[in-house]
């Protein structure tokens, strides 16, 4: 063996075997179950919504970022997420632009990978909330034909979308402006109004539960997040029958999808254990203070971006005790 | 898991000692050629005192102690000094170095010497004697041994901890001398009690060696107040600071040395070294290395005599494979990869090991996201990704009240890192840098 065949590094000199990318690929995977899911209720527009999604915010990547970057699968994430956010109908060039801008303002102008301080996902749905307000709370109805196109999927650019034929709303929109209530069976199994990833509660459940057997998620996030919310709503509902019970609220609207893949998006939440602790319950106070006392029926989006906003706060105010520090009989 | 038998977070390597835990310890024959640095311990470098030309017995001085906080440097075969020069070291820097052509002829028994018998000596005279014969701390460091044995009286030292916890992966040197060598430990702890007349010792083993706490609880002797502590298995439970609250439940205070907390750590080889001297008189010219890994033909447990180059090191273990790709003095963990085969087996090398392609760190770097895996990996409660992005910036003051004075470089955070981040490396020359900016101000 000559001497120049060799490498020298610096220590440590192995490494365990995940990697950023494995980390992200491994997320996107086990997101396929739920898009599938979203395919069963909305057919072929679910697709369409979603692959739309991953497409442009790839193309933007490519275009914005560093050579390579794609392969990280962070893009790739970012607009399944936003996909799943979306209605079904929601025509696709609205979709387009919010993954573009999702990737240049969620995440590039902060730097990159690992910069931003909040999700690029929610930064471009609140962008198409602010924008399209109409056209993103406009819900298709679940069932029929698959390759029936919801909506006004095609519609051109800056065109008024069309009125829809068949629609529905949401369980906590029923509830907010009708005042109904939705069956519980039909919350759990995911057959009711909403976007594509807000119906199928138990499916992103069993992936955030791979993810996080896997450690390829911090599991303190999403608990903190239900419990909260479980909490926070039975208090109220035990003061005030008419407000939501427990599971209603935890099972309807975009908590699961929120709490289980963007709430824990690494980069946007707190880094220590207690800092994910806090992160958790804040959002879940949040999103039962604006869907019960707030003018929108959900607030998971807007929960999960202040408490984004808080990450740095709640960073420097968890800092680990440092080993030989702070010791009770130290002189 | 109670707090008696570990430390909290750490992480998980693959131990990779099944290519070495079974195989007995064999001596090594001397090679054609030996390389002794005179800086071989922390410290001050040994004076040289020999010239080119001399003709040395095994055991001889080739380099005097200089001062205190220094040990000489013996020969470790009989031959003739053929050259002093810059040689490679195995730090991967040059050092001042004695190279002996070995006698090939020569029986190799060392000059008779007297063997001190301990139970009449003083504290000063074992100190003398120890430093005299070389001894510094075989678990890497290199520290001088005879500096241990005599800590300032008024911090009252109650307990003798020694370190069998040997996590690095791969090593199996200090485990091999538990199984073969107890009584060995024993003798020598009995001496560097009676030196540090302290009456509590408490002897720290991973349970993964189940065969080394055996033979030691086997030997133990009745009239001391030997323990025999089995401990979690997690890296990096040798960190002194780590066996220290494994131990005693006590953390040592930032900034401070164990002595502060009445604990004296010593590396169960050094012990050994120490028993060596008191029993044969012989001084520390040779020690026990594992040379390991996948990248090497046939790894073994050998005694191998200090100046021993890598080269001959590996020709004995029938050579490198064809897909050898880094050669580490240490454990992989903590260990220093060294690309001159020159370079000589020395007092602190532990083992080599030899990585196979593929199991190396290169790769691409990204960028942090925030995981927080260093956080949880790091013993010392730092927060890992924090003092990266600090480094990355310069922002060295801003790290030094983020306590990077702290970070033992354990590398357990660069380990965890799915981003690749070579974390400690950052903090090893931030460290450096912050050394400089502060001696620029001073």
């Amino acid at each position: 063996m000559s001497a120049d065949k060799l490498i020298v590094t610096a220590s440590p000199h192995i490494r365990s075997l995940d990697s950023t990318p494995r980390i992200m690929w491994h997320v996107v995977a086990s997101l396929i179950p739920v898009v599938l899911c979203a395919a069963w209720f909305f057919g072929v527009s679910a697709l369409l919504q979603v692959t739309t999604a991953i497409t442009v915010a790839l193309l933007t990547e490519r275009a914005t970022g560093k050579g390579g970057a794609i392969a990280d699968g962070s893009a790739t994430i970012t607009g399944l997420l936003l996909g799943l956010s979306l209605p079904a109908g929601f025509p696709l060039w609205m979709t387009a632009l919010g993954a573009a801008f999702a990737i240049v303002f969620g995440k590039q102008v902060w730097g990159g990978l690992g910069q931003n301080v909040f999700n690029p996902a929610l930064v471009g749905r609140a962008f198409l909330q602010a924008a399209f307000p109409v056209a993103i709370t406009t819900w298709p109805s679940a069932g029929g034909s698959f390759f029936t196109l919801r909506g006004d999927l095609f519609a051109l650019p800056f065109t008024h979308p069309l009125p829809n034929a068949v629609t529905s709303a949401t369980p906590l929109g029923l509830l907010k402006f009708e005042g109904k209530g939705t069956a519980l069976a039909d919350l759990v199994v995911g057959s009711t109004g909403g976007s594509l990833g807000e119906t199928a509660a138990l499916v992103i459940l069993a992936g955030g539960i791979y993810l996080a057997w896997r450690g390829y998620l911090n599991w303190r996030i999403p608990v903190s997040v239900i419990v909260t919310v479980w909490m926070f709503s039975s208090i109220l509902h035990l003061v005030d029958g008419t407000k939501p019970d427990a599971l209603f609220m935890i099972f309807s609207g975009g908590l699961m999808l929120g709490a289980v893949y963007m709430a824990t998006d690494m980069v946007t939440s707190p880094i220590t254990n207690l800092g994910k602790w806090i992160f958790g319950a804040g959002i879940g106070m949040l999103v039962v203070v604006i869907r019960v006392w707030g003018g929108l029926p959900e607030g998971v989006m807007y929960a999960i971006l202040f408490m984004n906003a808080l990450t740095p706060f709640i960073n420097r105010a968890t800092q680990p005790r440092v080993f030989g520090t702070q010791l009770r009989s130290a002189a | 898991m109670s707090f008696a038998t570990g430390f909290r977070h750490g992480v998980h390597p693959p131990e990779e000692k099944g290519l070495t835990s079974h195989l007995p310890i064999r001596r090594m024959p001397y090679p054609a050629e030996l390389v002794l640095p005179l800086r071989q311990h922390a410290g001050k470098p040994a004076k040289l005192c020999v010239k080119v030309g001399d003709k040395v017995e095994r055991g001889d001085k080739v380099g005097e102690a200089d001062g205190y906080m220094s040990v000489p440097i013996h020969a470790s075969a009989a031959g003739t000094v053929v050259d002093v020069d810059w040689w490679p070291h195995p730090d991967g820097t040059m050092a001042e170095a004695v190279r002996i052509k070995v006698d090939r002829f020569a029986p190799q028994v060392a000059r008779p010497r007297l063997v001190p018998h301990w139970e009449g000596l003083t504290t000063e005279q074992v100190v003398k004697a120890v430093q005299d014969a070389g001894v510094v701390g075989l678990g890497g460091a290199a520290f001088p041994t005879h500096v241990k044995l005599a800590p300032p009286r008024d911090y009252g030292v109650h307990t003798l901890i020694i370190n069998g916890a040997e996590c690095e992966p791969y090593l199996t040197s200090d485990h091999r001398t538990m199984v073969e060598y107890p009584q060995r430990v024993h003798f020598g702890i009995r001496v560097m009690m009676h030196a540090m007349g302290v009456q509590k010792c408490v002897i720290g083993v991973e349970r993964n060696k189940p065969d080394a706490i055996e033979a030691l609880q086997r030997t133990a002797p009745n009239d001391l107040d030997v323990t025999i502590l089995p401990l979690t298995v997690k890296y990096p439970q040798g960190a002194e600071k780590m066996l220290i609250k494994a131990v005693t439940g006590v953390e040592v205070p930032s900034g401070k040395l164990p002595v502060t907390v009445g604990v004296v750590v010593q590396n169960v080889g050094s012990v050994a070294a120490i028993a060596e001297v008191f029993e044969t008189g012989l001084p520390l010219i040779e020690r026990i290395v594992t040379v390991s890994g996948h990248g090497l033909r046939k790894p073994a447990n050998l005694i191998v005599p200090v100046g021993t180059k890598l080269r001959d090191l590996f020709a004995h273990c029938d050579g490198v494979t064809t897909d050898a790709a880094e050669v580490i003095i240490g454990g992989p963990m903590m260990g220093q990869a060294v690309a001159d085969l020159d370079a000589p087996v020395i007092k602190g090398t532990t083992g080599v090991v030899v990585l196979a392609k593929g199991e190396t760190r290169e790769g691409v770097v990204y960028p942090c996201i925030h995981c927080g895996r260093c956080i949880d990996a790091c013993p010392i409660f730092l927060n890992p990704s924090l003092l990266g992005d600090l480094a990355r910036v310069q922002r060295y003051e801003e790290m030094a009240e983020q306590h990077l004075a702290d970070c033992m470089l354990c590398g357990s955070c660069a380990y965890v890192c799915p981003s690749n981040i070579p974390l400690s490396q950052l903090f090893q020359a931030s460290k450096v840098a912050l050394r400089r900016a502060q001696a620029l101000v001073a």
